[in-house]
């Protein structure tokens, strides 16, 4: 029944609203309760009268609103509908069939032709039409259903990623019912071939009506890699208007969280249908890109996954320790940087930077010790494909890796120590290499007579080993070694990868080898034949909507078809991974026509957006409620129940009722704590403390620290600021130039993340200064708890083979000369980072050219901080041996902390300074 | 079994109260004495308090020979004055006094009773004799009358408001009414007009209770006595806020007029105030009208 504009579904319920005179009077005589109260005083008021006498009864504002809130019941339950489908609309009463083209073109729409859809479905339900549903890109057997029951499963119709073909086209033409019905197309706007059959066969049967979405249809050309810069070619169905797009690129940020990457606009000029643009991405951010698409487009044709033809390899450099600077030719990354360049991408950050960005090559310089999560990183990139590339090194043959038992990140396991060959002290010759053998990948390569090897690290003998070697030295020991660890491989070169060890890096066989290495080949389109015999597998597919999916059990695809075919169910469009590459199926190429359909005149098209019948009930219904909630406030207000603090709750609830739904995202906040105090840190000077967890001994370190920061501040041009406490899980370490930390036996152990951050702390050329405090009386071992537990702490992190501070270590003269480092003990040896062994004393110097770097470590049991400590008055906080010997003591200690702190800060300045004459005397002085 | 533990129960219910109020009492009182005790002043008594030259008019028998003897005036010794005074009392029992608008705030009986106890604590250790109006407790010296009145002061009268009683005042005696005041103000006149006839100085000690001075109420209301005896509906009871204090203004006025015409004195106290001031006031105003 039709009221006012208005469809009524149970028009009887609206004779309820004659009661509403009646339940008006019957309100009427009701007042609100009063309140009773005790009151001794209310003798007092006896005889007082009220001015106003009306409130017995209920205002009649109140009586409205209640009223207003029954009417809203009232017809809401009588079932109002909006804009109701006049019976005449209805086309037919027989059986009525939906075809959707439900191809990705439509998937922009969907929403759209789903709602349109429903409302149709609707209509044909109340004319009692059954109706049946085929989707023309993967048509099925339609089956004659209640609308009711059709429309319940409209939510779980989805379009897929491809367009109908020729061949699905004329099946669903054989699967045509052979009775009477009229055709809903819910058509996608392209123009195909086979549509037009279709139609003939369809307006045999009945009337058609056609539904188009007036969208325009964008879509994007897989990109084009030219000259270093990626071209995008964005293309539209129909000529339009100027209009601004946005294309975006999605992937992971370092973190490893999806991010957009990339985003920039890009205008359609009037009536042009396509237009292209040109990006120049840092290759390391094209690396990231999983896939670029215009932002808000929602269809898979405006999606492109990039696959290998976009990419140079990508190699990430990871050395041990930024070594050496300013010596270029000896740095352990120079041959490999300049072997690579050419034909790589080269990524130089820390490991937990690089994993996320995915390179194909990870190349480990003379790292030996990955700490836990790290290690885990790398070797689930392995197993996921990746190539770890090692150079062995001093600190390779120094550690204890892969010594015991087989190092999941090393091909082979390794003797102690390595060996040298043909060095001043030994009698053999430098070594050459061996012809390559038949199944190593260097076959073929021609082996200059010039390379010779002087240091190696060796392998263990192992059943294994003859497998895995893929170069070897004349004598037969391994030069290469190579293992396949999950999909991905694992390479040893026995050697350094600078010229330190042998002259392979200085060589064109180096480059030839990384070359053969698949380090450093680039990659080209595929061809037929090169596709012929293998089979790729999906690693990602996108759905209709361009969303990339995981291709989880789909089946693996032959080569030629992945090249050629068309695409449909077997191959979807999406990322397919092959042995040692991988190759993109997008939706749109730079084939694909983007043509509109121009449908015949007989058949009536119309748009997506007609009105639609829209349900009151739930309003009015609603509305009844929130009237009702108001006649709660108003009628407590009334009788005096409302009072400040109940009113103030009653509008919150209202309050966070309404917003409930508009909440904000939640933004990731700065932390204004962690800010400040990174500028605390970084606005001067820090010493920093590790807490221990053990209050006593934080305090101890702490003042120790203040004492040695006011002696540098009175004594030398550093003027620290107050020493800062530092949470090895939660404080970055960066801003320190050195952290002192003291052993307990019962600190805790950190986290795998605090030792990678140590470990890249270290890296980066921090200093940490471990402090066992047990006067080193076992002779730096595992006699204390002290020391074992330093052992405990200090075995994950990355650290160089020590030695006791030898006599003419720049640490005794960065400031003070110093024979001797006591702390509140007078303990015998200090350990600090061994100088290499090459280093010899030269004529007339009167020390060794040592390390050029800070010592990362500098390892003592002298319990330095209470020789340190100091009050805030400057007063000595512990006692210290006796009398003036006692005194001198700290006065020492306090020398040992400044030189530690200049070491730290000037680094090998004082080595240098012995230069200073020699190099006056060039300058002609 | 029942019944025996009901009544275990309330055995030990008064017995609680009564010390509690007795202790509390105590404890307040300890709080005033401090520094203001003796009567400073020669007469009768037991106490040694001066020797004075000997003046006209004294009797020889006066004179105290043993100091005469030391010098050639003659010196008459003399007493500090240790008259008892009889301070009657009378709290009032009625129901209106046991109410309390807020729990953090004690009833008004409560509040007088402990001013009042603690009153007679101090005027007993002051030597004075202390006791109740009417012939139920004469007044009496001695710790063992604080117990006998803390025993009175617990019980609780029916009425919803109580007459103050008049009857058997000393002559020449104090006197101090505690009570709220709120019933009809006819026999309060006639009592101390009674009392004023009979020399009967004292203190009319009002405890009200903050809400019934602001009167913070709003929307229908009925306010009833404690009793219930008294019933009043309201249907805006903010609107009566003003009258309602007009006429505890006119209450309030009334009875400091008939104080004055009668030599008492009049003081209004509200229980979310410290009891202490309470009893400093109603010490200061006996020990001071005592002069």
């Amino acid at each position: 029944m039709t009221l006012f504009g208005l469809g009524f579904s149970a028009p009887w319920l609206l004779m309820g609203l004659i009661a509403l005179p009646i339940l008006w009077i019957i309100l009427r005589a009701i007042p609100p309760a009063p309140v009773r109260r005790i009151f001794p005083a209310v003798v007092l008021l006896l005889g007082l009268k009220n001015d106003e006498q009306v409130t017995d009864r209920t205002p009649w504002w109140l009586l409205l609103l209640r009223m207003l809130a029954v009417a809203a019941v009232i017809i809401g339950l009588s079932g109002p509908i909006l804009n109701p489908r006049d019976e005449g609309d209805a086309a037919g009463t027989g059986p009525l069939l939906v075809v959707m083209d439900a191809s990705w073109a439509s998937a922009a729409d969907w929403r759209l032709r789903m709602n349109t859809l429903d409302g149709l479905l609707a209509e044909a339900g109340r004319d009692d039409r059954r109706v049946a549903l085929i989707r023309l890109t993967d048509p099925q057997e339609p089956q004659f259903l209640s609308a009711e029951a059709l429309r319940s499963r409209l939510t779980g119709i989805e379009p897929e990623p491809w367009e109908p073909g020729p061949d699905a086209l004329d099946r669903a033409i054989d699967l045509l019912p052979d009775e009477n019905f009229d055709t809903y197309w819910m058509s996608d706007g392209l123009n195909r071939d086979g549509r037009a059959p279709l139609l003939e066969a369809a307006q045999d049967r009945g009337q058609v009506t056609v539904f188009e979405a007036p969208r325009n249809l964008l879509a994007l050309e897989p990109m084009v890699l030219a000259d270093g810069n990626l071209t995008a070619t964005l293309r539209r169905l129909r000529p339009g208007p100027e209009a601004e797009v946005t294309l975006e690129g999605h992937g992971r940020d370092p973190a490893g969280n999806p991010a957009v990457l990339m985003r920039t606009p890009v205008t359609f000029e009037a009536q042009a249908l396509t237009t292209q643009i040109e990006l120049s991405l840092p290759s390391e951010l094209r690396a990231r890109i999983e896939r670029f698409e215009i932002g808000g487009a929602d269809s898979a044709g405006a999606v492109t996954l990039p696959d290998d033809s976009l990419r140079r390899r990508e190699v990430a450099l990871i050395a041990a320790r930024e070594d050496r600077e300013g010596l270029q030719l000896l740095d352990p990354l120079h041959y490999l940087r300049k072997a690579l360049a050419p034909t790589a991408d080269i990524l130089e950050t820390d490991l937990k930077t690089v994993i996320p960005a995915n390179p194909d090559v990870i190349a480990l310089v003379d790292v030996a010790q990955l700490t836990g999560q790290e290690g885990a990183d790398v070797l689930d990139w392995v197993n996921a494909g990746g190539t770890l590339l090692r150079f062995a090194g001093p600190r390779l043959a120094a550690s204890d890796i892969s010594r015991d038992t087989e190092d999941p990140l090393m091909p082979v396991r390794l003797r102690a120590g390595g060996r040298t060959v043909g060095g001043a002290m030994s009698w053999g010759e430098p070594k050459s290499l061996a012809p390559f053998t038949e199944g190593s990948p260097f076959m073929g390569l021609t082996i200059p007579d010039d390379v010779a090897v002087n240091s190696q690290v060796m392998a263990q003998p192992d059943p294994t080993l003859a497998d895995r070697v893929i170069a070897q030295l004349a004598d037969g020991t391994p030069l290469v070694t190579r293992k396949q660890v999950g999909q991905g491989q694992v390479i040893l070169f026995h050697v350094t990868a600078n010229a330190e060890w042998s002259s392979l890096p200085l060589s064109g066989l180096f480059v030839q080898m990384l070359e053969r290495l698949a380090v450093s080949s680039a990659t080209a389109q595929p061809d037929i034949e090169d596709m012929e015999g293998t089979i790729w597998k999906p690693v990602r597919v996108l759905d209709a909507f361009g969303v990339p999916q995981d291709a989880g059990v789909l089946p693996g695809v032959e080569g030629p078809a992945l090249v050629s075919a068309p695409l449909g169910p077997d191959l979807r469009p999406g990322l397919y991974q092959g042995e040692d590459r991988s190759i993109a199926r997008n939706v749109v190429t730079a084939e694909t026509e983007l043509i509109p359909m121009t449908w015949p005149d007989t058949v009536p098209v119309e748009g997506l957006n007609r009105s639609q019948e829209q349900p009151l009930a739930g309003w009015l219904l609603a509305a009844a409620l929130l009237l009702l909630a108001t006649d709660v406030i108003a009628t407590l207000s009334l009788s005096g129940r409302l009072r400040g603090a109940v009113a103030a709750g009653l509008a919150l609830m209202l309050l966070s009722a309404t917003q409930q739904g508009a909440r904000a995202q939640d933004e990731p906040q700065a932390d204004p704590a962690a800010d400040a105090r990174a500028l605390a840190a970084t606005s001067e000077v820090v010493l920093a403390h590790v807490l221990t967890g053990d209050a006593r001994l934080d305090e101890t370190a702490q003042a120790g620290l203040r004492g040695l920061s006011d002696t540098l501040f009175f004594r030398t041009s550093v003027e620290p600021a107050e020493p800062i406490g530092v949470d090895l899980e939660t404080d970055e370490l960066a801003f320190y130039p050195m952290l002192y930390w003291p052993i307990t036996p019962d600190q805790p152990t950190p986290s795998s993340e605090a030792y990678a951050k140590l470990n890249t702390y270290l890296r980066s050329g921090g200093l940490i200064l471990f402090d066992t405090r047990d006067a080193d009386v076992a002779g730096f071992g595992s006699g204390t708890p002290e020391g074992r537990k330093l052992q405990e702490l200090a075995a994950p992190l990355d650290i160089p083979p020590l030695e006791p501070v030898p006599q003419d270590h720049v640490l005794t003269r960065t400031f003070y000369l110093l024979n001797d480092f006591p702390g509140r003990w007078q303990g015998r040896d200090v350990w600090v980072e061994a100088a290499p062994p090459d280093a010899e004393l030269i004529d007339g110097m009167p020390f060794r050219d040592l390390n050029d770097n800070v010592t990362p470590v500098v390892i003592g049991g002298n319990d330095w901080a209470a020789a340190w400590a100091m009050d805030e008055a400057g007063n000595p906080l512990v006692p210290l041996g006796r009398g003036f010997t006692g005194e001198r003591q700290r006065e020492i200690a306090y020398r040992f902390g400044v030189n530690l702190v200049m070491h730290v800060l000037t680094g090998n300045y004082k080595s240098d300074q012995v230069h200073v004459p020699a190099l006056l005397d060039r300058l002609g002085q | 079994m029942s019944s025996v533990a009901h009544l275990r129960t309330r055995a030990q219910e008064e017995a609680s109260r009564f010390p509690a109020l007795l202790a509390r009492a105590e404890h307040l009182a300890g709080t005033v004495l401090l520094g203001d005790h003796g009567r400073r002043r020669a007469g009768l008594g037991d106490d040694f308090w001066q020797y004075r030259p000997l003046q006209a008019g004294d009797s020889f028998r006066q004179i105290d020979w043993r100091r005469s003897a030391r010098g050639d005036e003659q010196f008459v010794r003399e007493r500090e004055w240790q008259i008892a005074q009889s301070v009657q009392m009378w709290v009032d029992p009625g129901a209106s006094m046991r109410f309390s608008s807020h729990k953090d705030i004690p009833t008004k009986s409560d509040r007088a009773r402990l001013t009042a106890l603690a009153t007679a604590v101090l005027l007993v250790r002051g030597g004075e004799r202390v006791g109740l109006t009417g012939w139920a407790l004469p007044p009496r010296r001695g710790n063992a009358q604080t117990l006998r009145l803390a025993e009175y002061f617990s019980t609780d009268g029916e009425d919803d408001y109580a007459e103050p009683e008049a009857r058997g005042m000393l002559p020449d005696a104090k006197a101090l009414f505690v009570s709220d005041f709120l019933g009809d103000l006819a026999p309060v006149e006639a009592a101390l007009t009674k009392a004023a006839d009979r020399g009967v100085r004292g203190v009319l000690f009002q405890v009200l209770d903050p809400s019934e001075e602001a009167f913070p109420f709003h929307g229908r209301t009925i306010f009833e006595s404690v009793n219930k005896s008294v019933a009043y509906e309201t249907l805006k009871a903010n609107d009566l806020r003003d009258r309602y204090l007009e006429r505890l203004a006119e209450r309030k006025d009334r009875l400091d007029t008939l104080c004055r015409l009668t030599g008492w004195q009049y003081f209004t106290h509200h229980t979310d105030h410290s009891a202490q001031s309470a009893l400093l006031w109603v010490y200061r105003a006996l020990d001071g009208s005592q002069g």
